[in-house]
């Protein structure tokens, strides 16, 4: 994917969020965006996923922007996937039927195509003999996964991640990025807020650094984690990584 | 102890106190002077279960589409919901009925007692599911819409595969205890004479000057409506149970 944004402000009620915020990438599978919390990565997120619209600017993706109304911002989301921090599983229905929701309602699959489909990857990921549980009786790196899944089974063309493992604890957080880290292997292409720097480092073709609603810094991830001379960020991971 | 041997020992004991409290008045009964007029206790009786049930539909619609009124973004919308539901549930609902039968129904010639019985019950029980509804829906969180829209469902597909399923099973207990309610004021009709289960009762209390004995099967009567009612709500609770 190549990412193009230009210009991209977002406020709520008074407060600016992003602030004409500049970003093109490379050719590249996976962007990381790092930086402090409530610099506007989130909300970048969001908007990049089709889930809000900004209030000035633009967003586009391999050179086709991004729409502003919501009709065809649904047909966007249909392409995509997004992964989020609470994981937002369905609770009354089972990790299998979460799956089956988008599948057959959205995607217009028959029940059986969908349950054939669902299935290599519940195995793969070693989720099917907790596919008939509620999300409740789930561990967390068990809901994330199947989060993950839920976004991953229509076949998006790049799944969005907003801080996949910020609420779980180490173990977890680790089934989870092995997890992401095969997706990678196998193609799939996506952008990812994280903060898990060893993570971001191994994963990331470029990472961008958000903060005050803009791109400080921005480059691979060698660049950015070995070489950035820009003070906000050096200080930043000194803080993060010592 | 289990459960039931619970339920049937309190049952027992407050039987017991009843028998002890009637024992000690010297109550003289005369049940077969009630008895003559079993026929008007039944009678009446159906009249009631027919009475509930068109106001428990009607007034679940009324409910639910004021429900959608108080959400609404529209604010006359949200305004007519608002003061109705304030109108309804601020004043008694004798005074509604009276009003609603002897002018607004009188106004627009509609005659029959038992459509107008309903309408008002109706429109009473539904300001109060409204605002039992538009709770169950404000109680699903913000984030369930967020990853409904993300996997590309509708704004309707939202509603019927998202936040219905969940918001019913937060709603069901409230619901069961408001048609509880519905079904007891029901017996409110008798004042603009329609022959329900207690104008009836009240009938036969004056023929027959036996007033425990007119009143006590109109107990039982109601027992028989509202503690089915109760049972199933339980059983509905149970099967859209689960943990969150």
């Amino acid at each position: 994917m190549k990412l193009d944004v230009t210009n991209l402000t977002q406020r709520f009620d008074a407060t600016t969020v992003l602030d004409r915020l500049a970003l093109a990438t490379g050719e590249i599978q996976a962007l990381v965006l790092v930086g402090p919390s409530g610099g506007g990565k989130s909300t970048l997120l969001r908007i990049l996923a089709g889930l809000d619209v900004p209030v000035a600017g633009s967003v586009a993706f391999d050179g086709s922007p991004l729409p502003r109304d919501e009709e065809s911002l649904r047909r966007y989301r249909k392409t995509v996937g997004t992964v989020f921090q609470a994981y937002n599983l369905f609770p009354h229905l089972s990790a299998l039927d979460n799956l089956l929701l988008p599948l057959v309602r959205v995607h217009g699959l028959s029940h059986a195509a969908a349950v054939a489909r669902v299935r290599e990857p519940l195995e793969r990921f070693q989720l099917m003999a907790h596919a008939h549980k509620r999300p409740a009786e789930l561990s967390g790196g068990q809901k994330q996964r199947i989060a993950i899944l839920r976004a991953l089974v229509v076949q998006p063309r790049r799944l969005f991640l907003d801080e996949p493992t910020s609420a779980l604890d180490p173990e977890m957080t680790a089934e989870v990025l092995e997890m992401i880290g095969e997706l990678k292997a196998l193609g799939t292409q996506f952008v990812l807020v994280t903060h898990e720097m060893g993570f971001a480092k191994r994963v990331a073709d470029e990472v961008a650094f958000i903060g005050d609603g803009r791109v400080l810094a921005h480059g691979t991830a060698d660049e950015m984690f070995n070489r950035c001379d820009e003070p906000r960020v050096r200080g930043f991971f000194a803080r993060i990584l010592a | 102890m289990s459960r039931r041997l619970a339920h049937t020992l309190v049952v027992a004991l407050f039987a017991a106190l009843v028998v002890l409290a009637f024992s000690r008045v010297h109550y003289t009964w005369n049940w077969a002077g009630v008895w003559e007029y079993r026929e008007k206790f039944l009678q009446g009786w159906l009249t009631t279960v027919a009475l509930s049930l068109a106001a428990l539909v009607t007034s679940t619609a009324i409910g639910a589409l004021a429900a959608v009124c108080l959400q609404s973004r529209n604010v006359l919308l949200e305004a007519v919901g608002r003061v109705y539901v304030e109108l309804i549930r601020g004043t008694p609902l004798l005074v509604q009925l009276l009003i609603g039968f002897y002018v607004i129904a009188s106004a627009v010639g509609l005659e029959n007692r038992f459509v107008v019985g309903v309408l008002v019950l109706s429109l009473f029980s539904g300001a109060y599911m409204a605002e039992i509804f538009r709770g169950g829906l404000a109680a699903i969180p913000k984030t369930q819409r967020d990853a409904a829209r993300a996997i590309g469902l509708t704004p309707w597909q939202t509603m019927r595969f998202v936040i219905l399923p969940q918001a019913v099973r937060l709603v069901l207990p409230p619901v069961a205890g408001q048609l509880v309610s519905l079904i007891k004021d029901s017996s409110l009709l008798s004042v603009i004479a329609i022959s329900e289960f207690t104008l009836n009762a009240q009938e036969v209390n004056s023929f027959t000057y036996s007033t425990l004995e007119s009143y006590l099967p109109l107990a039982v009567g109601y027992l028989l409506l509202t503690l089915p009612l109760s049972a199933l709500s339980r059983w509905l609770e149970g099967r859209f149970k689960y943990e969150t």
